[in-house]
């Protein structure tokens, strides 16, 4: 055997085969148990081969704006309804209008259809109102009283005993600057009858004195009586309370954190979600924390410095804004001063999670129309059975051919292949079907498609390493120093090509949405198993076939048959190794032109 | 099988090797030919856009006993357009029909509710816009000019600025051919064609980045012989890596093929006709590229360095003082060689 150079023998993988077996075995042994555990044994389907829900929304049309139904408003919301039910990219929702002022959102089937229609026509307005009076929104023990007497309890003085258990946890969740108010319930909470004293007064928050006469006394009043009755853990209450409203009046909310709810009086609005640029949840480098910044567009800006200002002299809690999605107070920051520029951030209690929801909350809630419901119907799979049908039999016939080819060529390493490409479709089954659950990951025919290309992909692996053992032979050397020689080269080959590969999904992950968004998300999870595979299986396969005699030994039917790849005689090779040399650096073989 | 066994041995070894470098202008015609077709045809002829891009008519139902294969028969002979029929909840059917405006939404809701036997004032009609509004279909577009200024740069710093260029022409050359195609034929352009064509954009430049790499190690230490020119060494290369480029392309040819002829043309199946035809094209143009236009270009730029044409003056000048002597040419190569057998690298080949 021709000794190796130094530096060229490869590490890890070669002394341990049986390791990397073990652990690619694991892993796919933990990968299908994690399938049937959670019972997902199919990957969720795309609406084009599964059919799914189709929700048809109506625009609806406001009083006093008869153009806002136009096709700018119609496309922003488009826009915005196919950032919402895509979420993470990969559920292949699809959205598109119909008409003048319908909007039709496809749903595959298996997504959670409540939460999507939520997600897609209901929370469509966004305001920020300033905060006049807040309290624990339900009872201390709901299932006592479940309707009647508990509405005394929050009117203003906060609920007795239950409160002071939960305020402590809230800054966890939804987070606010300062919520000092809720943090204990009874102490602040003025009396809400200030709330509409200048109604539809837009430069006006709302009178401070709790009992200022008013001609809106009686609507106040009202507020008043409604505010203490409220229960907000009654969702037919919640319901009712967001009914109607309009942004110009004082209004009641309620909003959840923790699993508590909490129920406001709020003023007019001062700022819609339209003034809203951006919005996005970070992490503040300078004090490790994650925190909200927003961006207001000009006219935003000017509102926005003006109610900060307005609300920053005030005391708690009517020194905050609450930021009301579709009726819900989803934060209630507090304001120390007045925020010019048009930009401001929000901090205090967030983590990752609630800080990025409501970053996407604020710049995709602002929804320039409203809607509602038209319909919702379940639909037919587009494609048909018998189309997927005919693409499975075709992707078999297709997958037969490559096998029938490679055992033409390749012979006895063509099982290698066979396997390897059995345990990469295993891993990628698994994951798939697991990742429908965890992300709303969908295949739809583009995607089986391109996962029919990945066998492209993944047998290029192998046939690049085979191709360099099969030239390792020719040189003269015996199968296992060429198995060893042969992977450093194909290994540099495969993961040069491979990082291509994945360079393409991940780019078109980033910047793109919907369907591509799912197809790079495939093409990438394909290539990373197809690295994995190869390291972990077919290299340490080799490596252990190589020491079979079948093999070894260059049996006809191994595909490493020396005579047959037309090997050099070594003798030979010794002699002249001086030319061979200089073939070597420029990799032109010249031995059999000389004879 | 042992023949093409016994013909990767003598690609190997050089016996034999077709002469990609040296023919290169041949195939630059070829591609420059096919370029324009691909191009004319788009002019001329075209994309035809699918619902999804265009938007078009849909027309819902009331409940109904006719099955969906038929009604999408139905459809697509009354508008001449594809159609896309999904069953809805109520038992009625959703017809969408791309590319159709008010007045021949009317007169096809007039066909369908003849095919069907039931009353016209039945059939609720409605236009729809894109669901692949511009938003998303710009995205695409950016997330492409993204990749490729990565994708040169990667490839600038893995091999060298000149086979980055050289992959990034035959890349934009096999996308042009295989959106040519989809204008010629006129098969209607949907998110799967775009998809597929995405597809295509990985796998295009993988196919080169092997056949590089190859190159590259080729051409190692190439200064310092005075046997070959980069041209041959190149043309080596290419021929070296030639049964891995067949054999790559035919596996993964084979279950495209299979999804384009025996899917779609047998068992006629709409969609999987779009997609695996952008594939289908798509791959055998990268294979096509990456031996015959990617390899040649980078040959091309290469040979401009004054170092490659310094060598090329050695090697043409040794090879005719061998002649001279009445020595072969390789023999006169090996006379080089001492210098270079220092590295002891006794045997290696690639």
């Amino acid at each position: 055997m021709a000794a190796p150079k130094k530096g060229r023998r490869p590490t890890g993988a070669q002394g341990r085969p049986g390791r990397s077996l073990a652990i690619i075995l694991i892993a796919m042994v933990a990968l299908t148990a994690g399938m049937f555990l959670t019972k997902q044994t199919t990957p969720r389907l795309g609406i084009d081969l599964a059919g799914g829900t189709s929700i048809t929304l109506k625009a609806k049309s406001e009083p006093g704006k008869p153009d806002a139904i136009n096709e700018t408003n119609m496309n922003t919301a488009i826009g915005i309804i196919e950032r919402r039910v895509n979420g993470l990219g990969v559920s292949e929702a699809e959205v598109q209008k119909q008409g003048r002022d319908h909007i039709i959102v496809n749903i595959p089937k298996g997504t959670n259809e409540q939460q999507a229609r939520d997600q897609v026509g209901t929370t469509a307005q966004l305001y920020f109102r300033p905060v006049l009076a807040t309290a624990e929104g339900a009872p201390a023990a709901p299932e006592a009283n479940p309707s009647g007497s508990p509405s005394a309890a929050p009117s203003g003085s906060g609920s007795p005993s239950a409160s002071a258990a939960t305020p402590s946890s809230s800054a966890t969740s939804q987070g606010r600057a300062v919520s000092e108010a809720l943090k204990a319930p009874n102490a602040p909470s003025p009396s809400p009858s200030a709330s509409g004293s200048k109604k539809a007064d837009d430069k006006a928050t709302p009178s401070t004195s709790p009992s200022a006469p008013s001609a809106d006394q009686a609507a106040a009043a009202d507020l008043q009586a409604k505010f203490a009755a409220l229960n907000c853990s009654d969702e037919a209450q919640r319901t009712a309370v967001t009914k109607n409203v309009k942004p110009e009046d004082p209004t009641l909310a309620c909003g959840k954190r923790d699993g508590v709810w909490y129920k406001w009086v709020l003023g007019p609005a001062q700022v819609n979600g339209q003034d809203v640029k951006d919005a996005k949840g970070i992490i503040d480098p300078q004090r490790g924390m994650w925190i909200v910044t927003m961006q207001f567009t000009d006219k935003g800006a000017d509102k926005f410095a003006k109610i900060t200002g307005e609300l920053a002299a005030k005391q708690a809690p009517q020194n905050q804004f609450a930021i009301v999605l579709d009726g819900e107070v989803i934060s209630d920051p507090s304001v120390s001063q007045a925020l010019t520029g048009g930009n401001a951030e929000i901090s205090g209690g967030f983590n990752q999670q609630s800080a990025q929801d409501l970053g996407n909350m604020l710049s995709y809630g602002a929804l320039p129309l409203s809607f509602q419901e038209d319909s919702v119907t379940t639909v037919s799979a587009a494609l048909g059975g018998e189309q997927l049908k005919a693409g499975l039999i075709a992707g078999a016939i297709g997958l037969a051919l490559v096998v029938i080819y490679l055992l033409a060529y390749y012979r006895g390493l063509a099982f290698v292949a066979i396997i390897s490409l059995i345990v990469s479709g295993i891993l990628t089954y698994t994951i798939m079907a697991l990742l429908g659950k965890g992300i709303g990951f969908a295949l739809n025919l583009p995607a089986v498609c391109g996962a029919i290309v990945a066998i492209g992909i993944t047998a290029d692996s192998f046939i690049v390493y085979f191709e360099r053992i099969r030239d390792e032979i020719r040189e003269g050397r015996t199968l296992r120093p060429a198995v060893e020689r042969a992977w450093p080269r194909a290994r540099r080959t495969i993961l040069v090509s491979d990082f291509v590969s994945f360079l393409a999904a991940a780019v078109l992950f980033i910047v793109t949405v919907g369907k591509v968004q799912g197809f790079a998300f495939t093409l990438g999870l394909t290539t990373l198993l197809d690295v994995v595979v190869v390291f972990l299986f077919t290299k340490p396969v080799m490596t252990l076939l190589a020491r079979t005699n079948f093999f070894a030994s260059g049996h006809p039917w191994s595909g490493l048959d020396p005579k047959r790849l037309g090997a050099k005689p070594p003798l030979r090779r010794s002699r002249r190794t001086g030319s061979d040399a200089t073939a070597a650096t420029v990799s032109v073989p010249v031995d059999a032109k000389e004879a | 099988m042992s023949k093409l066994g016994d013909l990767g041995a003598k690609l190997y070894r050089g016996e034999v090797g077709y002469d990609f470098v040296g023919k290169r202008f041949v195939w630059y015609g070829v591609s420059i030919l096919i370029t324009i077709t691909a191009i004319v045809a788009l002019a001329v002829q075209g994309l035809n856009m699918g619902i999804e891009f265009k938007g078009g008519a849909v027309f819902t139902t009331p409940k109904t006993s006719i099955s969906e294969t038929q009604a999408r028969e139905d459809a697509e002979e009354a508008s001449g357009h594809d159609a896309v029929v999904q069953k809805l909840g109520t038992g009625g059917l959703r017809i969408q029909i791309s590319d159709l405006d008010t007045d021949a939404a009317a007169d096809v809701k007039a066909k369908l509710a003849a095919g069907f036997k039931i009353d016209a004032g039945q059939i609720n009609a409605d236009l729809v816009g894109p669901s692949w509004g511009e938003q998303i279909a710009n995205k695409a577009w950016t997330g492409l000019g993204v990749f490729m200024v990565l994708v040169v740069i990667y490839l600038a710093i893995a091999f060298e600025w000149r086979m980055a260029i050289a992959a990034l022409i035959a890349l934009i050359h096999d996308l042009t051919i295989t959106v040519g195609v989809y204008a010629l034929v006129g098969f209607e352009v949907t998110p799967g064609t775009v998809i597929g064509l995405l597809t295509i954009l990985g796998y295009s430049l993988y196919d080169t980045v092997v056949v590089f790499d190859g190159l590259k190690e080729g051409s190692k230490d190439i200064t310092k012989q005075t046997r070959w020119t980069y041209s041959e060494v190149a043309n080596r290369s290419i021929n070296g890596t030639l049964v891995r480029s067949i054999n790559t392309t035919v596996v993964a040819l084979l279950p495209v093929g299979a999804l384009l002829f025996i899917g779609g043309g047998f068992l006629g199946a709409g969609m999987l006709n779009d997609i695996s035809l952008s594939l289908f094209v798509g791959l055998a143009a990268g294979a096509y590229s990456s031996i015959f236009i990617a390899t040649p270009l980078v040959v091309d730029l290469k040979e401009r360095e004054p170092a490659m044409k310094a060598l090329k003056k050695r090697v043409l000048a040794k090879r005719a003082s061998a002649e001279a002597r009445g020595e072969s040419p390789e023999d006169a190569g090996t006379e080089g060689a001492p210098e270079v057998v220092a590295q002891g690298r006794s045997g290696r080949r690639r």
